[in-house]
């Protein structure tokens, strides 16, 4: 029974993602084609726009094709596990996207955990004694690295610790785990900021409900230790705090484009940039189906969570 | 006034019965408390308070001296000169109504106020002084005092499986592969209960998880804050005789919070009246039940409506329960006491000893009225046989997931004017039926004929037939909140539902209305969120006969209600009956208050119709056992109806 529901629950969420992915490219497609300047003149460059070597650019991608004949095979191919060429560099997109994924990953993984780390036993005190000097300073907090751009944090970040300090390298990616790591840390933390804000705000709302339920009284009244108590109040906030952990992945990811050109990190983020200030549709596409992919994945893993975390959550949404 | 003789007879085993009239218990015997045995406990509690035999002080007591309950934010005092004790071993009921501020006397007591509040006042549980000590007080929670609350769906923490969180309770070193089971036993679950989920468990057996987790630490102190008004009559019942039979096993001292009088004459040794944030009356249970020495003591009895037998009118004391502040430096009850005096506005009375083993905070209590008798009961007026205005055959309804039907084949009538209650606990279709016939869900087969109209499916009538049907019959529900928009001003609400039924709208037509349901003209310029919960059922009532409707459905309109103001409410209703010769059908799962009101009733057992025929006739000599089983989960204030 149980690997049934379970079966039911992971075919209906691929379902939804695949017409998601579906819509999407479409969509992306769609823009790429109406977004100003064309992409033989990209490819042209300097060349002289001769009808031969029009005809062959436009032979060699498709160009002449109607538009929904361009879709479709750009399709078939992604079917066939073809994500096509680039049209900027003439490799393979798969390849990129391999070489730069890690990057992305890292920085996003960092980053969260950073957030985790410090929005989480943020809110906590700032839900354990809320109303108090130690609470109004963690929600001040809270608001600043909520409203902050990450991109301008990121730039502040950068002046700061690394041109004025000198304790960061100010790009680059570096060598070996250690020093991998090291020259992660300002673009992660730059990730981070608003993430923490987001995660106070969540966990100390979602502790100081809990506070105040009836079975934290109960739990004191009958004599339970503090942390005994704490520990079931954190436990039931976990649901909100892993919804707040899941917008906060997606947001990430995102954000990575921004915090990627900033800190000039060859992620997945600056090469969607390069792929799209260069129409590069079969780059673009191959990137935003992944981005939804990761996101979907990420999503799922919420839910799956969510059932880890509290046994009255079905999967699929039901709750009894 | 009948008490069972037939019950364990711990309580009894020395003493004379604890029967109505003058033989009550060894009231004001000078015994104390500390010396007990087994077989006379029951009745030498009782006694433990006279004089100053003060045995609070001995281990396993509580004793609460001038405690008071401030929030200094706002200034307001929400109760003050609360001094009590319960010698060990001892039952005191908190009794008062909503509001009363009970639960804050005990949260004070246990030092667990809500944030934002602050209590002074002196506090000794198990012969220490714990009020300005909180060291002490985090130490003895749960080894000596532990709390059982309410609200048996939130006091468990949901994510975690109960057999752990009894075993969280236990004390260091106690084996809970060993004392889980053993609790659980105690308290009546089978062992495998300890694996589940609350979620999984029904409210009495939540209640009863939520007792063994409060005994798991032993305290020598229970405090159980309204510990069954969550659940059925007959789960109430079976969980509170529980809670009283380990208490006595257990020999702890158990201070048990109600705002049902019965309730506390039959559960515990002694009784504690408030109101208003002031302690009005103690007394023993027996002794208090006998004769009240508070005039409030006797309205709130009188208010209760008794299931064996129907009142000309239910007694109500007209107005509401003032908040603390409100009544400072005079006597509390003054306002709606008829035998108030010049002098009871002049002082704060303070309760006195009237005589051993009693106290009241009345100026007067010493030359009250004799207690008046019983009122007797009336016999039901005979109405002639009409046409009936609500035909209801073989209604079935399943609802998706469901295990069994809501309704399995429900047929009724009700005759024009007549009131047909139908009772049943929670679960057993009531409130499907009630919606079904207002047209809020969709019955699955069988036929509603309202006024000789088929309404089974409102879906499918016309607009007219719709408006028609609203005009034949209207609903009241449980909370009147929820059905009053908190946008709008009462006397809009009103207005648009006199407009709906073709009557003329004006304000001299709203003040009319709300004259009718015994509200002020002043009210209609108000939201429903200014208006205590009898007010706004008022307000639910008056919309629902403002276009006088052939038919009045009621769910359970006064189940959310104090005693006082269902017993206002009650009267309302019945006065409106006979003035608009409204039918009613009338839902709840209360006998005594169905017994005030209906000419017929219908008993529901999950789904099915077990009973039928005239109040009298069902209630005086039930014939199916489950009407049996719901009679005896009334508290009629014996000492025997825990059996
Ligand atoms: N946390 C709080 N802050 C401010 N006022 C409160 C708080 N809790 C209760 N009160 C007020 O104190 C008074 C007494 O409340 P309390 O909860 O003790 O009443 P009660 O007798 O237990 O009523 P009920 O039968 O409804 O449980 C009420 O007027 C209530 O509004
Ligand atoms: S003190 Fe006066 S007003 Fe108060 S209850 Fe007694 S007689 Fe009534
Ligand atoms: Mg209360």
């Amino acid at each position: 029974m149980a690997w049934r529901s379970w079966g039911a629950f992971l075919l209906r969420r691929f379902a939804g993602t695949a017409v998601v992915v579906v819509l999407l490219s479409i969509g992306v497609f769609g823009l790429l084609y109406l977004a100003p300047g064309s992409v033989q003149q990209t490819l042209l460059g300097t060349r002289p726009a001769t009808p031969e070597t029009i005809a062959a650019i436009q032979a060699r991608y498709h160009l002449d094709d109607p538009l929904p004949v361009q879709y479709l095979s750009w399709l078939g191919g992604v079917l066939r596990g073809d994500l096509g060429v680039s049209i900027r560099t003439g490799s393979p997109v798969a390849d990129m996207i391999g070489d730069r994924l890690p990057l992305t990953l890292a920085l996003t993984g960092y980053g969260t955990l950073l957030s985790l780390l410090a929005g989480i036993p943020l809110g906590v005190a700032g839900a354990l004694r809320r109303g108090r000097a130690t609470d109004r300073l963690v929600v001040t907090a809270g608001v600043v690295g909520l409203s902050a751009p990450p991109f301008a944090v990121g730039l502040l970040l950068l002046v700061v610790f690394a041109a004025w300090l000198g304790w960061f390298p100010v790009y680059g990616t570096g060598e070996g785990l250690a020093d991998q790591i090291w020259h992660l840390t300002l673009p992660a933390a730059a990730l981070a900021v608003g993430a923490v804000g987001m995660l106070v705000r969540f966990s100390r709302a979602a502790l100081i409900r809990e506070l105040d339920q009836d079975y934290v009284v109960f739990a004191r009244a009958r004599g339970l230790s503090s942390a005994a108590v704490l520990g079931y109040a954190l436990r039931n906030s976990l649901v909100p705090i892993l919804t707040a952990a899941g917008l906060i992945v997606t947001g990430m990811l995102a954000g990575t484009v921004l915090v990627e050109v900033t800190f000039a990190l060859p992620g997945l983020g600056s090469l969607l940039v390069d792929s799209v200030t260069f129409k590069d549709v079969p780059a673009v596409q191959a990137l935003a189906l992944l981005l939804t992919l990761l996101i979907a994945v990420v999503n799922l893993l919420v839910d799956v969570g969510y059932s880890v975390v509290d046994p009255r959550v079905r999967l699929g949404g039901r709750t009894s | 006034m009948a008490s069972r003789a037939d019950g364990p007879g711990a309580g009894n085993a020395g003493g004379p019965g604890t029967g109505g009239g003058g033989a009550g218990r060894p009231e004001a015997a000078g015994l104390s408390g500390g010396i007990r045995d087994a077989g006379l406990s029951g009745d030498v509690r009782g006694a433990g308070l006279s004089g100053d035999v003060r045995n609070a002080g001995l281990s396993g007591g509580v004793r609460v001296e001038g405690l008071a309950v401030r929030q200094p934010a706002t200034g307001r005092t929400l109760l003050s000169g609360v001094s009590f004790e319960v010698a060990p071993g001892e039952s005191v009921a908190i009794v008062g109504e909503s509001g009363s501020g009970k639960s804050l006397t005990v949260r004070a007591m246990l030092g667990l106020l809500p944030r934002g509040l602050e209590a002074t006042g002196r506090v000794d549980v198990d012969g220490v002084r714990v009020d300005d000590d909180p060291r002490t007080r985090a130490r003895q929670r749960g080894g000596v005092v532990s709390l059982l609350m309410q609200d048996p769906f939130t006091l468990l923490n949901p994510l975690r499986r109960v057999g752990r969180q009894i075993a969280d309770g236990l004390p260091k070193g106690a084996d809970p592969k060993v004392e889980v089971p053993r609790l659980l036993a105690e308290v009546g679950l089978p062992e495998d209960v300890a694996g589940r989920h609350p979620f999984q468990l029904s409210g009495g057996m939540r209640q009863r998880v939520g007792l063994a987790a409060a005994l798991a630490g032993g305290p020598r102190v229970l405090v159980a804050d309204e510990p069954t008004t969550a659940l059925d009559a007959t789960t109430q019942r079976e969980v509170l005789a529980l809670v009283r039979r380990i208490q006595r096993e257990r020999d702890m001292a158990f201070v048990l919070i109600t705002h049902d009088l019965r309730l506390a004459f039959s559960t515990c040794d002694r009784v504690v009246v408030m109101y208003a944030g002031r302690i009005m009356e103690t007394g023993g249970a027996a002794a208090v039940r006998n004769e009240q020495l508070h005039p409030y003591t006797r309205a709130l009895l009188a208010a209760e409506p008794p299931a064996d037998r129907r009142l000309a009118v239910i007694p109500a004391v007209p107005g509401s329960v003032p908040a603390h502040d409100a009544v400072a430096d005079r006597c509390a009850f003054a306002e709606r006491c008829s035998l108030a005096v010049a002098e009871c506005l002049a002082v704060g009375p303070v309760p006195k000893a009237v005589r051993p083993g009693r106290e009241s905070a009345c100026l007067r209590a010493t030359e009250l009225p004799a207690q008046p008798a019983p009122a007797p009961g009336v016999t039901l007026p005979f109405r002639g046989l009409a046409d009936a205005v609500l035909d209801v055959r073989d209604l079935r309804r399943t609802f998706a997931g469901a295990g069994r039907p809501a309704l399995a084949g429900v047929s009724l009538s009700i005759a024009s004017g007549e009131v047909v209650g139908v009772v049943g606990e929670s679960g057993s279709g009531k409130t499907t039926l009630a919606r079904c016939v207002a047209g809020l869900e969709r019955p699955d087969a069988g036929t509603i004929l309202l006024d000789g109209v088929d309404c089974s499916d409102y879906g499918r009538l016309s607009r007219t037939a719709v408006r028609q049907a609203r005009r034949t019959a209207q609903m009241i529900f449980q909370d009147p909140y929820s059905t009053l928009n908190p946008a709008r001003t009462i006397g809009a609400a009103l207005a648009e539902a006199l407009r709906a039924d073709g009557r003329p709208a004006a304000s001299g037509d709203v003040a009319r209305l709300l004259e009718s349901v015994g509200l002020g003209r002043d009210m209609a310029g108000m939201r429903p969120a200014g208006l205590s919960g009898g007010e706004r059922q008022r307000v639910a009532i008056a919309r629902a006969v403002a276009g006088e409707p052939r038919l009045l459905i009621c769910d359970e309109p006064v189940s959310a209600l104090d005693v006082s103001v269902q017993a206002q409410i009650l009267g309302l209703l019945a006065e409106l009956r006979e003035r608009l010769s409204m039918a009613m059908l009338f839902i709840t799962h209360d006998l005594a208050v169905v017994r005030q009101i209906a000419d017929r009733l219908y008993v529901l057992e999950a789904g099915r119709c077990v009973e039928t025929g005239s109040a009298d006739q069902v209630l005086d000599a039930p014939a199916h056992p489950y009407t049996r089983a719901l009679l005896a989960s009334v508290p009629d204030g014996s000492a025997g109806w825990l059996g």
